[in-house]
């Protein structure tokens, strides 16, 4: 009885061990048969998956990194007769090649001015991509404005000599366009002032840079024919990016235009560019330009491709845009005409920032394809990392069997860095602004 | 309409080709105006042009065109290179892109004729060779009936092949494929009895071989690939510094003048000597060039031999042989044509 009645009253001090879940609903076993082998079907593509990851990791692993060779001076560290082992890739190549697969033949006292560059671009990029960064509207112009000039000084050496009779020739084109602006502003009935503000401002920042970029800085010069390797890539994607954004927009701008002219001319341009092929259009600079050309005129040889690359990326930025502006309703650009705005700042504070975020995995697409791309250059006789590979590879003090591989599995490595890095960030981008749509 | 287009079309082409001749006929004279000389080179090909680790050109096409900056300039670094693809080379020297075309150019009739272009000077005498394993016991050309042999797609090198063997009726089997490093790599791995390309290049590819050493290549070579420095038609002059830097070389080996001997050899009492190094007659003046021309070019870079064991021969890892361009007096067909 008393038991009986102590036993009610009873209460646990402590809470009890609760039992493990049942080892078939949690744990890796669990996790296994929900992911892996969840259906007949599953189990049967999961077995075929992990043999193809049986059949090439191992090998590959055993290549590049167990039977990899990482010092030694010439072929014979990388020959399996010499070395006395089976070979895999021979990472002493690239690190013996490391600085003109770098630089190309960029000569080896200046090479301080390559790095600084790549400093300076790490800067600007940095400063840009990193959304809460400070002062980003600075750092819009450092990137567009001050880090190109600078480079430019610092990779050729700057001093170009525009000569007295180019001055004047500047002067007068720039109070000519000064003019037309400020007629133009007329006849369209705004304000003279600002337009002659606008005119003198583009007037004043181009003669800055032309007077930088004439100045003699005390470098020696280095022509383009000896940049190279990865220097050329990253200049080839730099241009190319930084161009083509902005000449997209006003590309795909120009084709949703009312004007005609200008519609058609928007329309051709992107047509035509996208109808031909990236290698015809490098071809085309580097071998047929010059047969075009008056004998004492030339463009520099790394400066068409980069032309070329620029314009072909701001065909495909201009549609990618295009599909943005598109998925826009149309209530948007009512709400903004019924606030007063004029076409300008719709576009600019209205339409074009939520265009753009929908087009961002586009666009960034459109970046790594671009990137990739660089490396047809090589084909027109271009030195960039992929040339630099090449003819390193064939170079006799390092002939064994898997230095072809070994070069190739680095470039591999190189692009897939940039292109893995620019997805993340485009993703990291993307989940942030679209942070307002999320309930 | 189309006839405006077509008028205006040709108005423009007349005015480019006048243009191109009115700058043809003065390299000599642009180059010495820009300082530095511009020579179209190889994108790679080991011994004749290729950057080393440090970036530096060097072969023995590149070490022709550091002669003429030496003749020119007496200096052997005023030099531009601009490597040029296959398909690029020639267009790039019609529009004067490049003044000077040392990039390993077979010499043909139709490219010295079409094209409007001059090849003064043969500086290698190629032609393509077989390589075989040493335990197939093969010593000749003429043993590999019935062989397998592998060979790039689409080049003149099949077709060569083709040639020899229907001549010497013999049977063979073709395993061809797209690359030369493809090709390659299926006679290393067993695929087929023989290789075959250029001979130069059989040398080259022969280091990368998982066993140099089990591989010779055959002394017969089956077709004519004559390797020439190629310049623009119409600037004579022009010309006749590439044919006369490359005689310089010749001769200087010819007379035992090299980049060690040659200040001592300008004491030499030989009137053969005293012409070539510019201590007797006015030589170089005739070209536009300082007298002591190739005493520059022997300084500076060497005698013909001297380049050739440097680049492709004993002193590189090539080891190619003179043969064909061994000297005329020791049974090759490099002919120094006299300075006088």
């Amino acid at each position: 009885m008393n038991t009986a009645v102590d036993m009610s009253r009873f209460v646990r001090s402590e809470k009890i061990e609760a039992l493990p879940p049942p080892s078939l609903t949690r744990g890796p076993l669990a996790w296994m048969r929900e992911n892996l082998f969840s259906s007949p079907l599953n189990t049967l593509l999961t077995l075929v998956v992990a043999y193809l990851l049986y059949v090439i990791i191992p090998p590959l692993v055993e290549f590049l990194v167990i039977n990899a060779v990482w010092t030694g001076t010439d072929r014979s560290a990388c020959r399996a007769e010499t070395a006395g082992h089976p070979v895999g890739a021979c990472w002493a190549f690239v690190i013996d090649k490391i600085n003109f697969f770098t630089y190309g033949s960029y000569p080896a006292t200046e090479r301080w001015r390559v790095n600084i560059f790549f400093v300076l671009l790490a800067i600007g990029v940095g400063w840009l991509l990193w959304l809460r960064a400070p002062r980003r509207d600075l750092g819009a112009i450092y990137f567009f404005w001050l880090f190109p000039v600078i480079s430019y000084i610092l990779l050729t050496g700057g001093n170009v000599s525009l000569g007295i009779g180019f001055w004047s020739t500047f002067a007068v084109s720039g109070a000519l366009l000064v003019v037309a602006l400020a007629a133009a502003a007329y006849a369209l009935k705004t304000s003279i002032r600002s337009a002659m503000l606008i005119g003198l401002g583009i007037v004043a920042v181009i003669g800055i840079t032309l007077g930088l970029v004439s100045i003699n800085w005390g470098l020696e010069p280095v022509p383009t024919s000896r940049w190279g390797g990865i220097l050329v890539t990253l200049l080839v994607a730099t241009v190319g990016i930084v161009f083509s954004l902005p000449f997209g927009i006003l590309l795909a701008l120009g084709r949703r235009s009312k004007l005609p002219i200008l519609r058609m001319a928007s329309v051709i341009f992107i047509e035509f560019v996208r109808g031909v092929p990236l290698i015809t259009v490098l071809i085309m600079a580097n071998t047929m330009l010059p047969l075009f050309l008056p004998g004492d005129v030339t463009v520099d040889r790394l400066a068409r491709p980069l032309i070329g690359v620029a314009l072909f990326a701001s065909a495909y930025m201009a549609e990618v845009v295009r599909g943005g502006l598109q998925a826009m309703p149309k209530g948007q650009y009512e709400g903004a005409m019924s606030l007063g705005l004029n076409y300008p700042q719709m576009m600019a504070f209205i339409i074009l920032p939520q265009a753009l975020r929908i087009v961002i995995p586009g666009i960034v697409n459109t970046f790594i394809g671009l990137f990739k791309d660089t490396s047809l250059v090589s084909i027109v006789g271009i030195f960039d990392l992929v040339k630099a590979i090449e003819s390193s590879r064939i170079d006799p003090n390092w002939a064994a069997p898997t230095i072809g591989i070994t070069g190739y599995a680095f470039a591999a490595l190189f692009y897939f860095i940039f292109c893995f890095g620019m997805s993340r960030y485009s993703l990291g981008v993307e989940r942030r602004l679209a942070a307002g749509q999320k309930r | 309409m189309k006839k405006a287009i077509v008028s205006i079309a040709f108005g423009l082409t007349a005015s480019l080709l006048a243009a191109g001749s009115a700058s043809a006929q003065a390299t000599l004279a642009s180059v010495k105006q820009k300082g530095y000389l511009t020579c179209g080179s190889n994108t790679g090909l080991a011994g004749f042009g290729l950057p080393d680790a440090q970036g530096n050109w060097t072969g023995l096409d590149v070490d022709f065109c550091r002669a003429m900056s030496a003749a020119i300039f007496d200096d052997p670094t005023k030099i531009r290179f601009i490597p040029l693809s296959a398909k690029d080379r020639f267009t790039a020297l019609q529009s004067g892109e490049v003044d000077v075309l040392a990039r390993n150019s077979t010499v043909t009739m139709s490219r010295d004729t079409q094209l409007g272009l001059d090849f003064p000077a043969i500086n290698y005498f190629d032609g393509q060779g077989f390589m075989v394993r040493k335990k197939l016991g093969v010593s000749s050309a003429k043993e590999l009936n019935g062989a397998s042999i592998c060979t790039q797609q689409g080049t003149t090198t099949e077709l060569n092949l083709a040639d020899y063997f229907r001549a010497n009726n013999m049977k063979y089997e073709v395993v061809a494929f797209a690359t030369s490093d493809e090709t390659f790599k299926a006679y290393d791995a067993g695929r087929c009895d023989a290789f075959t390309t250029d001979a130069s290049g059989l040398y080259s590819e022969r280091l990368r071989a998982s066993n140099p050493d089990d591989h010779i290549v055959l002394p017969e070579i089956i077709s004519k690939e004559p390797l020439a420095v190629a310049v623009r038609h119409g600037d004579n002059q022009w010309g006749d510094i590439v044919r006369w830097t490359h005689n310089a070389m010749l001769d200087a080996e010819e007379l035992g003048v090299t980049k060690a001997n040659v200040d001592q050899m300008k004491g030499s009492d030989n009137p053969e000597i005293k012409r070539l190094l510019g201590t007797e007659g006015k030589f170089g003046e005739a070209v536009g060039l300082p007298n002591d021309w190739a005493y520059r070019i022997i300084k500076h870079v060497g005698n013909y031999g001297e380049s050739f064991e440097r680049n492709v021969g004993e002193g590189s890892k090539l080891k190619i042989k003179r043969g064909l361009n061994a000297q005329w007096t020791k049974g090759g067909l490099q002919y120094g044509l006299p300075v006088r």
